[in-house]
C-alpha cells in the first residue's frame, strides 16, 4: 500500500478545507498512515464478485408526493448565520466561480 | 416512598398517572440531582431548567384535566447533543456548532414530546459522535460514576453517565460503531441501538450516515423498551426509514423468557485481547440462558474480522462529506473573517481551529478513502466486506435466533490511557460494529461486574434486521435471572456520588 | 461568413459536445417540501434540508423522477432498471452542504439521441446520458464592478435556488458538421428546448436560467485520427449565445493551433457583450470530486410498468410532429422551417382543424399575419386574431364575398380590434360588389370616362379591356368581382373574350 507523504497529507488537507499547520500535517502524515495501513486489509477479502453494500436496508424507490410544505420564516433560515445583510447569508469574497 | 431519582422509568410514570408524584416534583429532583452530581461527572452540556419544567407542568395539567396519560408520561429524559431541537443549543460536543440553536425539532424529539417525556437537557458526547470515551468532546471529558477516573464509553458518554448515576432514568444515545452499547455496557445500563431504519434519523446529526441509529439507554430493559416504543416507527422525512409494523419490544420484554430461543455464540467476537473478568462474566451468562431454557451453540462469523478496517473506511469517509456543510457561512462558528481573507480560506481556518483532533483526523482518512485512484481499494473494498458480514449474519441467523458476544473486550478504561493511540482506542468498538455494519438490532445488557477491577461487563445480543422484540426477550430474561440470583440491582452496587 | 472562420474550417474539423441543466418545473424542490417559484424574496423557500442544516435528510421528489425518465424516453434513452444518487464533494459558498446530490456512474437514462434539421437535413445528435441532480443557491457579488465576482468585497447568498430539481442532458461528441457546427449546436438546444416545452416538464426559460448550456468544443485536423484537446464553455445562456460560442471557439482554437500552440483542457467563461470566450480555471487544478453513493437516499429502480406508461403516454414530439404536419400540408423542410421560425406552426395547424385547405392556411398565416407580427415584433401566435377568424376570411373568399385584396383590409382591421371579420365587413361595407345594377352603373362610368380605351375593345382588342376593368374596380374601392367586371366590360362593348 502507498506510503502517505506530508505532500499528500497537504492535498488532503486543501481538499477537506482544513488550514492545518506544519505540527499538524507532520503529525497527521504519521498517523494516517499507521491507519491506512492497518485498515488497507480489506482488499484481502473484497474479491470482484462480492457485490458491493451502500445501504444495509433493502429498500428501492422511496419518493415523496410533489407537495409544497411550509418553509421556515426568513428570520429562522438566517438566524445561525455568522453575519447578515438584506436578508442574505453574508459571506467573505469568493475566488472563482465554480 | 424511595428517592424520586431511583425509581425506573415504569415506576415514575406509573406514581405520576395515579396523582402519587406531579411530574414537576419528579422533573425537579432530577434537576437538583444533575445539580448536585455534574460537576463531578460532566455529562450534561446544556441543562433546559424551564423547558423541562414547562414540559412538565403540561403532563400534570394534562393529568388534572382527565386526559390519558402516555406510558412515559412526565418521564424525565437525557438528550444526546447530536439530536435537534428546537431552540435548544446543540453542539454534538464540538466548538464549531458553539452557540447553535437550531430552528427545528428531530424526529425523535418530537416523538418524545407527542408521548409527554420531559427532556432535561443536552448530553456530552465525542465531538461528530467519533470516539468511545467521551474524551474526544470540545467540552470537557465525561466521568464514568463507577469510578470517576474512568471513561463512561463513547460515544454517548453523557447519555450513560446520566442514566448511570440516577440524574435522569432515559436518555437517548446514537449508535454508528457502538457508542450506545458500548457505553451502556461499561456502565452497567441497558443500551439499543435498534434496526437501521427502525428509528428516524431526521435531525440526528450525521456521523455516518449508513450506520447512525438513535435508541434507548435506561436502567432495566423494560424502560428501555418503553423508550424504544416511543421512539421507533415510519418517518416520510427518512428515506431509509422502513415502513413497516415496529416489533412489539415491550411485549417482549415482559415475556422475558428464552425458552426454546436458539442462541449462538459468535466465536470471532472472543479470545485473545477480551479481559478474563469479561470472558469470565459472558461465560456465566451463556450459562445462564442455557440454563433459563435457551438452546446455546457456537457459530463463527468468518469475516467479523475485516469489520473493524471495513468501518474505519466507510465511516470516515462518510463523514468526510458530512461534515463538510460546517463551513463558517451559514451557521455556527467562523474564524478570520478580516474582511481580506476569501470564503475559501475563511472556511479552512474555521475548520481547522473548530474541529478536535480525531475529527480532522477522519475527515482525512474519509478523503483519502474516496479520493480518485484509491476509492475500489479503500472504500470500495469496504463495501464489499459489509456484503461478506451480512452474509455471515444471514447464515448464522438461519441456525440461530440470536448471536451473542462480549459487548466490549475491556471494562471502562482510564481516562486518558488510549487517547494517544487511536488504533487502541478503535478495538473498544470490535463487537459492535458488525451489526452496525450489516444493519441489524442489537442491545447491550449488564451481566455483572468484572473479578478483576469490580466494574461492570456487559452482554451484547444481536437479532436480525426488524427482530428488535428478540432482543428485549433475551436481555430481560438475563437481566431477571441476574438480579434475582443477586437479589438486588446491579447498579445499586456503583458507589454513591 | 469571417475569412478566419473559414480559415478554421479549411485546416480543422469542429467536434462539439453540449451539457445542458434544466430546471424542472415540478411545485416542490428536489429533496424538500420547498416552493420552486422564481423571484420570491431572499431565504423565503428555504428549510433544513436545502438550507443543509446539520441533521437535515433529503426525500425524493416522485415528480421530479418522473419527470426525468419522460425526458430520457423523448430523447430515446434506455432507462436504467437500478440506479442511485452520489454525493459530489466540493466546497462552495452557494453549496449548502458542500456536496451535491448528483448522479455519477449510474445516471437514470443513458444512450439516446435527438434529431434535429439543419438547411433541410437531419443532424442525429447522440444523447450520452440524462441525469438529475439539484440546484445550487445564488450568489450577489458586492463591492466590485457591476455585481462581479471579480474586485468583490463579499457575497450575499439566497438559498431560493438551492435544492430546485435539474436534470442534466449530456450529448455525445457531435463531429461531422463542418463549417454548419454553430447552426447544429443551436438547432438542438431549439429542438431540446422544444421537446421540454411539448413534455411540460420545464418552462425552459433561458433568460431566467430555467435552461443553461456548457459548449465542448474541439478541433481535429482534417484527416487526422486522434482528437483534438476541448475547452468547456460555461454558462452559454441564450440560442444565439451558443451558435456565437461554438463560432468564437473554433476561431480561436484554429488560431492557437495554426500558430503552432496546444489548446488547454480549460473552462472558458463565455461574454455575451463580445461573444467571446475567456480562460477560466483549468482542469489541472480541478478538484476531486471523491463520488460516493448518496447513503441518504435508497436505489432507484424504476419498474418497468412504469417506464413503459410513461412511453405510452408521451406526447407527439416535436420533430415527429412536423414531419407528419409536413405531409399532411404537402409543404417543404424549408416552408416548414419558415413556420418554425415565425411561430406559426400550432396557428396553421388549429386553421387547418377548422377544414380550411392547408394551403390556403399556411398563405395566410406565413403571409399578410407574418408580416403583421413582424412589424409589431411579436410571434404570429401572438397577433390578435385567431384560427376561426382566419378560417372565416377564407371561407369569405371561397363564397366570393370578399376577394383578396379585402381579405386583407378585413384581417388588418381585424387586428386593429374592430370586431370579427363578419363585424367588419359590415361596420366597413367591404364586402364584394357583385349586384349586375350597381357594377353596370361603374361599367359604364367607366366607359364614358375613358372613350379610346372603350372603341380599343369594340375593335377587338380585348387586352385594352384592363384598364376599364381597372377604373371600376377604383369605382368601386376594389369591392367588386374583378372577373364579374370584365365580363360586364366585353358584353357592354359588344366584344366576347
Amino acid at each position: 500500500m502507498p506510503s502517505i507523504t506530508r505532500a499528500d497529507v497537504a492535498h488532503l488537507a486543501r481538499l477537506s478545507r482544513l488550514a492545518l499547520s506544519d505540527d499538524e500535517l507532520d503529525q497527521m502524515a504519521g498517523q494516517l498512515e499507521v491507519i491506512i495501513t492497518s485498515v488497507a486489509r480489506v482488499s484481502e477479502v473484497a474479491d470482484a464478485d462480492v457485490p458491493p453494500t451502500s445501504h444495509s436496508v433493502p429498500l428501492t424507490n422511496v419518493f415523496r408526493p410533489d407537495v409544497l410544505q411550509p418553509c421556515l420564516t426568513p428570520e429562522a433560515a438566517l438566524s445561525g448565520a455568522p453575519a447578515l445583510e438584506d436578508q442574505r447569508f453574508r459571506v467573505p469574497r469568493i475566488l472563482d466561480e465554480e | 416512598m424511595t428517592e424520586l431519582t431511583r425509581l425506573s422509568a415504569a415506576q415514575a410514570a406509573g406514581l405520576i398517572a395515579s396523582g402519587e408524584v406531579s411530574a414537576v416534583e419528579l422533573t425537579a429532583a432530577h434537576l437538583d440531582r444533575i445539580a448536585a452530581v455534574d460537576g463531578s461527572l460532566n455529562a450534561f452540556l446544556h441543562v433546559d431548567t424551564e423547558g423541562a419544567l414547562a414540559a412538565a407542568a403540561a403532563v400534570d395539567a394534562k393529568r388534572a384535566a382527565g386526559h390519558h396519560l402516555g406510558p412515559l408520561a412526565g418521564v424525565p429524559l437525557a438528550l444526546k447533543d447530536v439530536l435537534t431541537m428546537n431552540g435548544v443549543p446543540t453542539t454534538c460536543g464540538s466548538k464549531i456548532l458553539e452557540g447553535w440553536r437550531p430552528p427545528y425539532d428531530s424526529t425523535v424529539v418530537k416523538k418524545l414530546r407527542a408521548a409527554d417525556v420531559v427532556i432535561l437537557g443536552k448530553t456530552n458526547m465525542d465531538e461528530f459522535a467519533m470516539g468511545s470515551s467521551t474524551e474526544n468532546s470540545a467540552y470537557g471529558v465525561t466521568h464514568n460514576p463507577w469510578d470517576l477516573d474512568r471513561i463512561p464509553g463513547g460515544s454517548s458518554g453523557g447519555s450513560s453517565a446520566a442514566v448511570a448515576s440516577y440524574e435522569a432514568p432515559l436518555a437517548i444515545g446514537t449508535d454508528t460503531g457502538g457508542s450506545i452499547r458500548q457505553p451502556a455496557a461499561v456502565t452497567g445500563i441497558v443500551g439499543v441501538k435498534p434496526t437501521y431504519g427502525g428509528v428516524s434519523r431526521y435531525g440526528l446529526i450525521a456521523f455516518s450516515s449508513s450506520l447512525d441509529q438513535a435508541g434507548p439507554f435506561a436502567r432495566n430493559v423494560y424502560d428501555a423498551a418503553l423508550l424504544h416504543a416511543a421512539i421507533a416507527g415510519h418517518d416520510p422525512m427518512d428515506s431509509t426509514s422502513i415502513d413497516a409494523p415496529v416489533p412489539d419490544v415491550v411485549a417482549a420484554a415482559l415475556q422475558a423468557d428464552v425458552r426454546g430461543l436458539r442462541i449462538g455464540v459468535v466465536r470471532e467476537l472472543n479470545g485473545d485481547g477480551y479481559d478474563n473478568g469479561v470472558r469470565q462474566r459472558f461465560s456465566e451468562a451463556v450459562a445462564l440462558l442455557g440454563e433459563l431454557g435457551a438452546s446455546v451453540g457456537e457459530v463463527s462469523c468468518p469475516h467479523f474480522d475485516y469489520a473493524m478496517p471495513a468501518y474505519y473506511l466507510i465511516a470516515p469517509s462518510e463523514c468526510s462529506s458530512n461534515l463538510a456543510r460546517f463551513d463558517a457561512m451559514r451557521y455556527g462558528l467562523r474564524i478570520g473573517d478580516d474582511g481580506t481573507r476569501s470564503a475559501e480560506e475563511v472556511m479552512a481556518i474555521t475548520r481547522a481551529a473548530g474541529f478536535g483532533p480525531e475529527v480532522k483526523r477522519r475527515i482525512m482518512i474519509g478523503t483519502y478513502a474516496l479520493s480518485s485512484g484509491y476509492y475500489d481499494a479503500y472504500y470500495g473494498s469496504a463495501q464489499k466486506v459489509r456484503t461478506l458480514i451480512s452474509r455471515d449474519f444471514t447464515a448464522a441467523f438461519e441456525q440461530f435466533d440470536v448471536l451473542i458476544s462480549p459487548t466490549t473486550p475491556t471494562t471502562a478504561f482510564r481516562i486518558g490511557e488510549r487517547t494517544d493511540d487511536p488504533l487502541k482506542m478503535y478495538l473498544a468498538d470490535l463487537d459492535t460494529i458488525p451489526s452496525n455494519l450489516a444493519g441489524n438490532a442489537s442491545m447491550s445488557v449488564p451481566c455483572g461486574l468484572s473479578p478483576d477491577d469490580g466494574l461492570p461487563v456487559g452482554l451484547q445480543v444481536m437479532a436480525p434486521a426488524m427482530a428488535d422484540d428478540r432482543l428485549y426477550r433475551v436481555g430481560a430474561a438475563l437481566e431477571g435471572a441476574l438480579d434475582s440470583r443477586r437479589g438486588h440491582l446491579l447498579l445499586e452496587e456503583a458507589p454513591a456520588l | 461568413m469571417s475569412t478566419a472562420y473559414e480559415e478554421a474550417l479549411a485546416k480543422f474539423e469542429p467536434v462539439f459536445g453540449l451539457e445542458t441543466h434544466v430546471e424542472l418545473g415540478t411545485r416542490s424542490k428536489m429533496f424538500c417540501g420547498c416552493s420552486t417559484t422564481f423571484g420570491a424574496a431572499p431565504n423565503t423557500h428555504t428549510c433544513p434540508t436545502c438550507l443543509g442544516l446539520p441533521g437535515s435528510l433529503p426525500v425524493t421528489n416522485a415528480v421530479a423522477i418522473e419527470s426525468t425518465i419522460r425526458i430520457g424516453l423523448a430523447l430515446h434513452c434506455t432507462i436504467a432498471s437500478w440506479c442511485r444518487f452520489a454525493r459530489k464533494n466540493y466546497f462552495y459558498p452557494d453549496m449548502p452542504k458542500n456536496f451535491q446530490i448528483s448522479q455519477y456512474d449510474e445516471p437514470l437514462c443513458i444512450e439516446g439521441y435527438l434529431d434535429v434539421e439543419v438547411e433541410g437535413e437531419v443532424v442525429r445528435v447522440g444523447i450520452e446520458r440524462v441525469h438529475l441532480e439539484e440546484d445550487t443557491g445564488k450568489s450577489l457579488h458586492v463591492g466590485g464592478s457591476t455585481g462581479r465576482i471579480h474586485g468583490a468585497t463579499h457575497s450575499l447568498v439566497d438559498y431560493n435556488r438551492a435544492g430546485i430539481p435539474l436534470v442534466e442532458i449530456v450529448t455525445k461528441p457531435v463531429p461531422g458538421t463542418g463549417a454548419l457546427a454553430p447552426e447544429v449546436a443551436r438547432a438542438y438546444v431549439t429542438e431540446l428546448r422544444e421537446t421540454l416545452r411539448t413534455l411540460n416538464v420545464s418552462d425552459v426559460r433561458m433568460e431566467e436560467g430555467s435552461l443553461r448550456c456548457d459548449v465542448n468544443l474541439s478541433l481535429n485536423a482534417i484527416g487526422a485520427t486522434e482528437w483534438g484537446t476541448r475547452s468547456e464553455t460555461k454558462n452559454v445562456n441564450s440560442l444565439r449565445s451558443v451558435e456565437r460560442a461554438v463560432r468564437s471557439e473554433i476561431e480561436r482554437q484554429a488560431d492557437v493551433l495554426s500558430s503552432g500552440g496546444r489548446v488547454k483542457q480549460e473552462t472558458r467563461h463565455f461574454h455575451e457583450d463580445s461573444g467571446l470566450t475567456t480562460s477560466g480555471r483549468s482542469k489541472e487544478q480541478a478538484e476531486d470530486y471523491r463520488y460516493f453513493p448518496e447513503p441518504d437516499l435508497v436505489p432507484i429502480a424504476p419498474p418497468a410498468e412504469w417506464v413503459e406508461e410513461l412511453r405510452a403516454t408521451l406526447p407527439e414530439l416535436p420533430f415527429d410532429r412536423r414531419r407528419r404536419l409536413r405531409d399532411e400540408w404537402g409543404i417543404s423542410v424549408l416552408e416548414m422551417q419558415a413556420a418554425l421560425n415565425a411561430g406559426a406552426v400550432g396557428s396553421i395547424e388549429a386553421t387547418v382543424a377548422l377544414r380550411v385547405p392547408a394551403r390556403d392556411a399556411y398563405k395566410w398565416w406565413m403571409g399578410e399575419l407574418a408580416r403583421q407580427a413582424n412589424e409589431r415584433s411579436v410571434e404570429v401566435s401572438e397577433l390578435p386574431v385567431t384560427p376561426e377568424q382566419v378560417a372565416r376570411i377564407v371561407a369569405l373568399i371561397a363564397e366570393g364575398k370578399v376577394n383578396d385584396k379585402l381579405a386583407r383590409q378585413v384581417l388588418d382591421l381585424v387586428i386593429a380590434g374592430e370586431g370579427s371579420p363578419d363585424e367588419v365587413i359590415a361596420a366597413r361595407g367591404l364586402a364584394v360588389v357583385s349586384d349586375d345594377g350597381a357594377l353596370g352603373a361603374a361599367v359604364d362610368e367607366a366607359i364614358a370616362a375613358d372613350p379610346d380605351a372603350a372603341q380599343k375593345v369594340r375593335d377587338g382588342k380585348v387586352a385594352a379591356a384592363g384598364a376599364l376593368v381597372g377604373a371600376v374596380m377604383k369605382l368601386t374601392r376594389g369591392q367588386a368581382d374583378a372577373a364579374r367586371v370584365r365580363e360586364l366590360v366585353l358584353e357592354k362593348l359588344g366584344a366576347n373574350g
